[in-house]
């Protein structure tokens, strides 16, 4: 009787356990897909001081691109399909970086140097048509893929019935996130632009009197972020298989706490942020409630705010009169 | 060729060539994942006729912002006669019926109207050009502006006042005026805290949500009227403000915006979610309608009571409530206005303007920062309490749809727009973005997107705002002549 109870109080344990590796996993790539999206709310927010509240857009706009070019370049289940997929991605990035670029030029560099809240009008305003061109444009049904990459692995631990999954996608979504932080924080650290990115961060004018081309960084900046979302963006539609016009808002709003979360301005702080915000949501779906899941991811958010008010990893801000 | 023509011809392909590339997977082509395998088509009728648009409208713009005068009004012109007459082929069936070449050649509603508008638009502005050439531009006398905004004023005071009486105002004008008055109400509220305490708020909804609720909840459950809700309404609004704001309006600007924009939506996440007290997605029905002092607005009153109509013996007509609402809400507004007003001149508005300049500055002055943005805050969201048992008392149906974040970026965008605390500024920014696309809902698809594209215009061609203009609050010396 008493070790009856002891067993099963043990295979629930490792159920328990089970099911906790499972949301893991589905955390950690959902987490990587809004990190992408939140070192372009990251960079802009750094180096200009704004809310760039187009960039889900940007990202909604890089997955239907991505979309697209996966249907024009006729993926079938056959062996080109890595050739296709990267060839849908270069794609994405090129035209969802012009989507950056031009967005700066157009809604945002006249603006500079206004009041602060202009831009910020400006952006909504962009925000609000970008997604009604694309529902006028490609209609307001949601666009669907059927599965491309399939198959993983499948854990057994003991013998419960509960099988953990770790699809090959997460792994590929894991692993390209990772690669691209990697390339980032070299770009940033060692290269030029990435100098001149830290030197209009600190001070625009005093960069601009030591040779930089302001413009040209600030361009240059938009155009990585889009090119970051336009990667999200392709995952996702891989990942879920289902993307309409409106896919850009929630995924931005949480993009954005994600790299307040981890303190913005910074890079690794918005990747961290971006985890964070992706495992609170899959536990809170997968222990509470999924309908409330982004009532979580924003309280979350206050919580942060209210004892860390500068992020996780962002630097105290000095107040000078 | 002389080489300034050369360079707007080098610079209209330039651009037409950028936005080709941008809008060709959206226009050119077309995605369908419905049935069993995904498709593309193309449109490439469409996709070159925006081309084409473009270009042209570019090399008009250029011309014209170079002082050119005929180039530009031949080509506005030529646009507009071009625009026009795709309209009219396609409204007059031409284009279906006729032989396919027409109908390779008509780009659809939307571009022949864009071609339309902006050719007019080039051509005035190439007309000008052509009025001024050889002119030397006028000196401008710099117009006593506060005095001329009181006018304004007034006169639109009197304006709204006299609306619903004027000869040819239909049911529909009224609705809509009305709308707009529920917006410019909301607009002057937002204002205390956007405005005046310069904290920047993205979830103001919330408030009104919350408003609206109170109403529905109270007059459906407990059956209270519409005058005895508006008070709790607005207190209960008021104490959600606190709630909200004490954790958070220690945060700096920005983080102060997404923290608000997340209280918003958490606000809808939770009326759409809490089914049992809320009613979820369906939304509360039959909210009771105010009376005019006790008297119903029914057509057939109870038995025993009696109703405006027959109260004061008058035909029984649909459009007195109409009017009623009207009246209520420009009276709410009217509040709302003289209260901000009074205010300011306060010493507790006195410290929220004085806060939004310079925070540090307030501290070492001995005003408590938190109070302060409390109070804004808190006074604010009152206001939206109030608009919101109005909204309910007017739909008599309220449902989470109607609070989505749109609702508060379009009432940060009026406050903005209009100028950052001028309260007429707020008035005419909601009647441009509110008024002008319900009027014209027969381009409804069209609609959101010239909205979004409107509000970036309008900030690009004015970033302080339509009306810049404020007086300030305290003169140290009489102001001058």
């Amino acid at each position: 009787m008493n070790d009856e109870s002891g067993r099963d109080s043990g295979r629930i344990r490792i159920r328990v356990m089970d099911y906790f590796a499972q949301q893991f996993i589905n955390g950690v790539s959902l987490g990587a897909i809004y990190g992408l999206i939140a070192i372009g709310y990251t960079m802009v927010y750094g180096i200009i001081g704004m809310i760039n509240f187009a960039h889900g857009e940007i990202y909604m706009i890089g997955a239907f691109i991505a979309l697209m070019a996966v249907v024009a370049f006729g993926i079938s289940e056959g062996g080109l399909v890595v050739l296709a997929l990267l060839s849908a991605l270069l794609v994405s990035m090129a035209l969802t970086s012009l989507y950056g670029w031009v967005l700066e030029r157009v809604a945002y560099r006249p603006l500079r140097g206004t009041q602060r809240l202009a831009a910020l009008i400006s952006a909504i305003g962009m925000s609000i048509a970008l997604q009604n061109y694309v529902q006028l444009t490609q209609g307001a049904r949601v666009k669907t893929l059927p599965p491309i990459i399939r198959g993983g692995f499948e854990f057994q631990f003991g013998n419960t019935e509960f099988i953990v999954r770790l699809s090959t996608l997460q792994i590929l979504i894991v692993v390209v996130t990772l690669a691209l932080m990697a390339i980032f924080a070299l770009l940033i650290a060692k290269t030029a632009l990435g100098r001149a990115q830290r030197a209009c961060q600190q001070d625009q004018s005093m960069a601009a009197l030591l040779g930089v081309n302001v413009d040209r960084t600030i361009s240059l900046t938009f155009v990585m972020g889009a090119a970051l979302a336009s990667v999200a963006g392709l995952m996702v539609t891989l990942y879920y298989g289902v993307i309409d016009f409106f896919v850009g808002f929630i995924a931005g709003v949480k993009a954005f706490t994600a790299a307040v979360l981890g303190g913005i301005g910074s890079i690794p702080g918005a990747m961290l942020g971006g985890l964070l915000i992706g495992l609170t949501e899959a536990m809170w779906s997968g222990y509470f409630s999924i309908e409330y899941k982004d009532v979580a991811t924003f309280s979350i958010l206050v919580i942060v705010l209210i004892f860390l008010p500068t992020g996780i990893l962002g630097t105290p801000e000095v107040e000078k009169v | 060729m002389n080489s300034p023509h050369a360079a707007s011809l080098r610079d209209a392909a330039l651009v037409a060539g950028i936005a080709g590339i941008l809008a060709f997977p959206f226009v050119g082509l077309l995605l369908t994942t419905e049935g069993t395998a995904p498709t593309l088509s193309t449109r490439f009728p469409e996709f070159a006729g925006a081309v084409v648009v473009i270009f042209f409208g570019r090399l008009g713009i250029s011309a014209a912002r170079r002082g050119h005068g005929l180039l530009p009004l031949v080509l506005g012109l030529a646009m507009a006669a071009g625009g026009a007459f795709s309209l009219v082929v396609e409204a007059t069936g031409l284009g279906a019926s006729g032989t396919a070449i027409w109908h390779a050649f008509v780009p659809g509603t939307f571009l022949s109207t864009v071609a339309c508008a902006g050719g007019i638009a080039i051509a005035g502005l190439a007309g000008r050009n052509y009025l001024m050439q050889g002119r030397q531009p006028a000196e401008r006398t710099p117009l006593p502006m506060g005095q001329l905004l009181l006018w304004l004023g007034i006169a639109l005071a009197g304006f709204a006042i006299l609306l619903p009486l004027l000869p040819g105002v239909d049911r529909r004008l009224i609705d809509v005026a009305t709308l707009v008055l529920t917006y410019v109400m909301l607009g002057w509220g937002l204002n205390i805290v956007v405005g005046l305490a310069g904290l920047l708020d993205l979830g103001y909804v919330a408030f009104y949500a919350v408003g609206a609720y109170s109403y529905a909840l109270l007059s459906v459950t407990f059956g209270w009227s519409f005058w005895v809700c508006l008070p709790v309404a607005g207190a209960l609004a008021a104490l959600f403000g606190i709630l909200l704001g004490f954790p958070v309006l220690r945060l700096r600007g920005d983080y102060l915006a997404i923290v608000t924009l997340g209280f918003g939506e958490m606000i809808r996440i939770i009326l759409l979610n809490w089914y049992d007290f809320t009613n979820g997605p369906d939304g509360i029905t039959n909210i009771g309608r105010p009376s005019f002092f006790g008297l119903p607005f029914a057509s057939k009153p109870e038995q025993g009571t009696e109703s405006f109509h027959t109260f004061f013996g008058v035909a029984y007509d649909p459009v007195h409530r109409l009017i009623f609402m009207y009246y209520l809400i420009l009276a709410l507004a009217f509040v709302t206005n003289a209260f901000t007003l009074r205010i300011r001149r306060l010493p507790i508005g006195r410290a929220w303007e004085a806060l939004r300049e310079d925070e540090i500055a307030c501290r070492s002055l001995g005003v408590n920062p938190r109070n302060t943005k409390l109070s804004a805050f808190a006074i604010g969201a009152m206001f939206a309490g109030f608009a919101g048992s109005f909204f309910a008392t007017r739909q008599g149906f309220v449902s989470p749809e109607s609070f989505t974040f749109i609702e508060s970026a379009i009432l940060v965008a009026i406050v903005v727009l209009g100028g950052m605390g001028s309260q007429i500024g707020v008035a005419v920014a909601a009647i441009i973005l509110v008024g002008l696309p319900e009027y014209f809902r027969e381009l409804q698809e069209y609609r959101m997107l010239a909205f979004g594209m409107g509000m970036v215009l309008i900030m690009l061609w004015r970033p302080g705002g339509l009306l810049t203009h404020r007086e300030p609050t305290i003169r140290t010396r009489p102001a001058p002549a």
